[in-house]
């Protein structure tokens, strides 16, 4: 059984722009450490002799021609969007963006 | 700032990203535009949308393998793709599709030579990403966000911390843009930020024998060559001062950082400890499958990989005798380089071919704002001017002027129809853009020679009429070639100028040379 620690907690809510309480912690930390275990099942197969695989699927090479194609109307584009400033999408404030 | 006994040793690494020349996005068909209305280039893969399933697009796996083949990189026989987690609204998926531990490309090299000799810089990989879209900030207390850009191409190069100065790095980035331009990869234009570089600094200093190692400084998001040089060298400067002030300021005791710069201050500036670093959290995408590189498919791209500029250069000095300096004049630009051979081979002999291309149609070109193949005039009319100059039929002079008359008849003929494409989307497939319906309208250059009466005379009658009247015209000049030894050269070549130009070009300047030469030395 693999108890994952409140700081391990902590870390993964920061990195998903979670804020914690207390309780809370103690409560992921709970199922949290279920979910592993539950996962932890998988370490059991004897995958020997097995290769590697990134993907569920026995297919790749799925490509496209570089051929453009219609883009959405503008106003489809923004139909759903809660808030809007001419044709962009508005959104809250970003701060401290780094580039990708 | 720096004592005597202390040696500071730059150590440098890149990440370029390039922005590959496709029509449509990375993961989905929209056209890779600049400068459109805003989220007017979007679908609901490059936007995001639950449910949407995106689809690689071939050619820019093409293009990035193309690349990596010619900085003589490890084409990947299996690859795939991965999520990177990514907050910022400019990529809605929470994500950037990119790829993590099995990239297209893995090692190769480039060569970088800022005066003293070749340098090989190491190249770790080279993958392919998607670009995100564009926030606007500070719009009323919002940031807006425009997703045209989200989704383009990206293919991202990263070298080995293996340069040495801000030259060097400035060196590998002009480098590496004259290959993508060259190979046509990549449109390469540094004002839509199609190419933007990332450097990795820190320094080694040596002090009373023992070697101390400033934190790596990541500067993000460069975005000219000059931003790149400038950077570096402000960024060394600093790490150096800083490690005077505190010796503790060393790798491992002071953390590394993400540095901005600004380029109107010229500095770079603390944006986070790397400590701090967001865990990027990839793994596989499983909207994608992996990309298995065939043989066949390798062999097909390495066919379109077109001779490279530096072994352009060397058979041109081998085959055509031409110096190395005036190859470059020509080689770097692949169409130009193309026209060049073509030239060769209607029969243009090379000497006088290369010189035409840089003082003659370069120059057109460049006063046009275009490249040479875009002038429009046939490899088969550029080779005959250079033979009948070749041939002594006219002068040099009288080249000069058919080429502008040749520009002139073929402009006018052809009108304006041809505003033709000054990039080819296609890879190496492409070869230079001789319009074939020009040929017809491109006049003769011996016929426009002969009927702008600019056949070079090699009468000697009708040229000692134009030195006496240059003679006459220029006492002073005369009186310096036969009397005054230090003047003398000049006052001859002088004179010698007045007769071509008195002739309008068509006098033969071997003839004149000899005549005047007869004359000043008496012995006429
Ligand atoms: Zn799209």
């Amino acid at each position: 059984m693999t108890t994952l620690d409140e700081h391990t907690v902590r870390h993964v809510a920061k990195l998903a722009r979670l804020k914690l309480s207390d309780e809370e912690v103690r409560a992921f930390q709970e199922q949290l450490t279920a979910i592993m275990d539950h996962f932890a099942l998988l370490d059991e197969v004897d995958t020997t002799g097995v290769e590697p695989t990134a993907h569920a699927l026995a297919i790749d090479n799925v490509l496209r021609d570089d051929v453009v194609q219609a883009p959405l109307p503008t106003e489809q584009t923004l139909r759903n969007t809660p808030a809007r400033h001419g044709d962009h999408f508005q959104v809250p404030k970003v701060l401290n963006q780094e580039s990708s | 700032m720096v004592d005597a006994q202390i040696a500071v040793r730059p150590i440098i690494g890149l990440e370029i990203h390039v922005q590959l020349l496709t029509r449509s996005k990375m993961f989905c068909g929209c056209p890779v535009r600049f400068d459109d209305p805003p989220n007017s280039l979007v679908c609901p893969v490059c936007m995001g949308l639950p449910g949407a399933l995106p689809v690689i697009n071939r050619r820019a796996v093409e293009l990035t393998i193309l690349t990596g083949l010619a900085f003589g990189g490890t084409i990947a026989t299996h690859t795939k793709w991965d999520r990177k987690s990514y907050y910022y609204p400019d990529l809605p998926k929470n994500y950037q599709i990119s790829q993590f531990d099995l990239p297209l490309v893995s090692n190769g090299h480039l060569d970088v030579d800022v005066g003293h000799g070749e340098h090989r810089v190491r190249i770790r990989r080279a993958h392919l990403e998607e670009d995100a879209g564009k926030n606007v900030h500070d719009v009323g207390g919002h940031t807006l966000v425009d997703l045209n850009r989200a989704g383009t191409p990206l293919l991202e190069i990263v070298t080995e911390p293996d340069l040495r100065s801000a030259e060097e790095a400035c060196a590998l980035c002009t480098g590496l843009h004259r290959l993508v331009t060259y190979l046509g990869v990549s449109e390469g234009n540094m004002k839509k930020g199609q190419m933007r570089f990332e450097p990795n600094v820190n320094v080694a200093i040596e002090h009373d024998g023992v070697e101390y190692r400033t934190p790596i400084s990541e500067i993000k998001n460069l975005n000219s060559f000059r931003a790149a040089r400038d950077a570096i060298d402000f960024e060394i400067d600093r790490q150096v001062a800083a490690w005077h002030e505190d010796h503790s300021y060393v790798l491992g005791s002071a953390p590394n950082e993400n540095r901005g710069f600004d380029a109107d201050r010229g500095v770079t500036e603390f944006q986070r400890d790397k400590e701090a670093a967001q865990d990027y959290r990839y793994f596989p995408d499983p909207d994608l499958v992996p990309v298995n590189v065939s043989d066949a498919m390798l062999n097909e791209i390495r066919q379109s990989l077109p001779e490279l500029p530096d072994a352009r250069t060397a058979r041109w000095v081998k085959d055509h005798s031409l110096s190395v300096e005036d190859a470059a004049t020509v080689v770097g630009h692949r169409a130009t380089a193309d026209l060049f051979d073509a030239v060769i081979s209607a029969g243009g002999p090379p000497a006088i071919v290369i010189k035409q291309f840089v003082n003659v149609w370069l120059s057109h070109a460049k006063q046009r704002g275009v490249t040479i193949g875009d002038l429009g005039i046939d490899p088969e009319r550029m080779a005959e001017l250079a033979q009948i100059v070749a041939d002594g039929t006219i002068s040099k002079t009288a080249a000069d002027r058919v080429a502008e008359i040749m520009l002139a008849r073929n402009r006018f003929d052809a009108g304006t129809e041809d505003a033709s494409d000054t990039v080819t989307p296609s890879v190496a497939r492409t070869l230079p853009t001789t319009k074939a319906n020009n040929a017809a309208r491109c006049p003769s250059p011996l016929a426009l020679a002969k009927e702008l009466r600019l056949l070079q005379v090699r009468d000697t009658a009708a040229t000692d009429v134009w030195i006496d009247e240059v003679f006459a015209a220029n006492e002073q000049a005369v009186q310096d070639a036969m009397t005054n030894p230090k003047k003398r050269k000049a006052a001859a070549g002088f004179l010698r100028g007045q007769v071509m130009k008195k002739s309008q070009g068509k006098a033969d300047p071997k003839l004149v040379g000899e005549l005047i030469d007869k004359r000043l030395t008496g012995s006429a």
